[in-house]
């Protein structure tokens, strides 16, 4: 696969000079590939938020570079603007930013900047209102008459407008209820499908993270310490505990079936692949 | 950018300066503020000096940081030179047009340089060393007497200390909301100042907004905890005098009449 975005040494240092001086990142190559569904995870505090700003140029490097198709995106500094509509990136509560009048008007603001015309506009609102999962009779009502679901979807549309190559959220789901939650990220998962753009999602959600992605990085203690698949990274749980997070619920209840003797995998990571797991053992009798 | 607003910000320490009753503070802020204005010629400002590079140093603030507090009014402070210095009559020894300078106006200038960046400076001290809560305790407490005549002074500190408290807050807000906006390619860095003006709608609104949620949900809390006022509130941290309050008073005190005598005479 091509990379879409290279990142090479990249450090973060906030304050630089001062006696504040803290690395948020410190010496983190990765590649996000075009097409892939890519996972983010770490804890609070992990370099996640800093990381992902650097992607669209929010944040510049003080060490380090971003390609984006091979380029350097600080070669020319007057031309950072266009990256930031070809890397979307939508911020964590993104429900925060929205000011406009309507909705609709809202999700435009990006493609205006972008200096479109206005019928391409008009549609990609309504496609992207789509994507979002909004539904089109809330597009004319004010933003701030939405429920908090509401809200966030027609932000992420807001990004999701600009048709970016790369689109970026950071924690999508958080303080949603959990029909919100899954609804969301079954929205964001067909978006992927449909489009065919890359899409990555951070979250400290494991079970969130394992139900949606392609593949998983970890973060910890500035950089990167763990990618690969779900499964290779979900059969490394002891080195995930070391870093302070954990595996699936899921995936812990395979493991300790596994360790009392029953014979399945223990790095499974969906509650319907344990199910066939256990199925399988049964001789494929589905006994409920 | 916008982390580097100095308004307000505390250096937290333990030193004589840090550990001084805030009335005391604020009255030796007072005193040092008349005697600057007191100050005539170089004796007293060498005095004046003397007395902020006394305190500067007892606080251990790093000298740099009080500099740059000086960085936001540098055209107040070059605009009143300007002016003093061009437009003081006397006796003229340069002049072009209707520009003169006098020996007159080159020592105002230079004098009026030396007290609004002195006046800035030991202000500054006073709340580098001061948290602001304290800050707001002590001014309640030296306005109490108002309260015989109905000023508000409980609800006035109260106002005040929840401003300090929330300007951080804000700060990092409008820091999210801007790099919020700049990822669907908002500008706030070029074109004329109507397209700058309308460039800030995006950020002014979103945190009016959120300001207004976040006085709400302080209004809840308070009220949760059943603040009515000032009336027969009691303090955790009550202020106290303590010996080394009167000596800096005693201090303070001597270096206002030693000021006003010498200027007296003209030094």
């Amino acid at each position: 696969m091509e990379a879409i975005i290279h990142v090479e040494n990249l450090t973060h240092t906030y304050g630089e000079g001062t006696p504040f001086e803290r690395s948020a990142v410190e010496g983190v190559s990765f590649d996000i590939f075009a097409g892939e569904f890519l996972g983010v995870i770490g804890h609070t505090g992990s370099g996640k938020s800093t990381l992902i700003q650097h992607l669209n140029g929010l944040l510049k490097p003080t060490g380090g570079k971003i390609l984006f198709h091979g380029r350097d995106i600080w070669a020319d500094p007057q031309k950072i603007r266009e990256v930031r509509f070809r890397v979307g990136l939508v911020f964590q509560y993104p429900e925060y930013q929205l000011f406009e009048e309507t909705a609709r008007r809202d999700i435009a603001f990006g493609p205006k900047n972008m200096g479109l015309g206005e019928a391409e506009i008009a549609e990609r609102v309504e496609e992207a209102a789509a994507f979002a999962g909004l539904a089109p009779e809330l597009l004319d009502r004010s933003p701030f008459e939405l429920s908090g679901g509401q809200k966030r979807r027609v932000a992420i549309a807001g990004v999701i407008a600009m048709r970016p190559e790369v689109l970026i959220l950071d924690e999508p789901s958080a303080g949603l209820d959990p029909a919100g939650r899954s609804s969301l990220l079954r929205n964001i998962r067909a978006y992927h499908a449909a489009t065919g753009s890359t899409v990555v999602l951070v979250s400290h959600s494991m079970d969130e993270i394992a139900e949606n992605v392609q593949r998983i990085m970890v973060l910890a203690h500035a950089g990167v310490v763990m990618s690969g698949t779900p499964h290779e990274v979900f059969s490394r749980a002891a080195e995930l505990e070391a870093v302070g997070l954990s595996v699936p619920q899921v995936t812990k209840v395979a493991m300790e079936l596994n360790r009392r003797g029953v014979d399945v995998d223990p790095a499974v990571y969906t509650v319907s692949d344990l199910r066939d797991a256990l199925l399988a053992r049964k001789g494929g009798r589905a006994a409920c | 950018m916008l982390k580097d607003i100095t308004l307000g910000q505390y250096f937290p320490g333990n030193t004589v300066a840090h550990r001084l009753d805030p009335r005391t503070k604020i009255i030796l802020v007072v005193l040092y503020i008349v005697a600057l204005f007191v100050a005539e010629w170089f004796v007293t400002y060498a005095i004046m000096a003397a007395a902020l590079v006394a305190c500067v140093s007892v606080s251990k603030v790093p000298p740099k940081s009080l500099v740059r507090g000086l960085k936001p009014v540098l055209f107040i402070i070059a605009f009143t030179a300007l002016l003093n210095l061009f437009y003081t009559p006397g006796q003229v020894i340069w002049s072009w047009w209707v520009l003169k300078i006098t020996v007159e106006g080159i020592e105002t200038a230079f004098f009026m340089v030396l007290r609004i960046s002195m006046l800035i400076m030991g202000t500054f001290l006073l709340t580098y060393t001061t948290s602001p809560i304290t800050l707001t305790d002590g001014l309640e407490s030296l306005l109490g007497p108002l309260k015989k005549i109905r000023v508000p002074v409980h609800e006035l500190s109260m106002m005040m200390s929840i401003a300090l408290r929330f300007i951080p807050t804000l700060i990092e807000e409008t820091d999210k909301i801007m790099s919020a906006q700049k990822a669907r390619g908002a500008d706030f860095e070029t074109g004329n100042i109507f397209q700058r003006a309308k460039a800030m709608i995006p950020l002014l609104v979103p945190l009016f907004i959120s300001a207004f949620r976040r006085a709400d949900e302080l209004a809840v809390a308070m009220e949760c905890r059943c603040y009515h006022g000032g009336e027969g509130r009691t303090k955790l941290k009550v202020l106290r005098y303590a010996g080394i309050d009167v000596t800096a008073l005693i201090l303070g005190a001597a270096v206002l009449a030693g000021v006003a005598v010498l200027a007296h005479y003209g030094l």
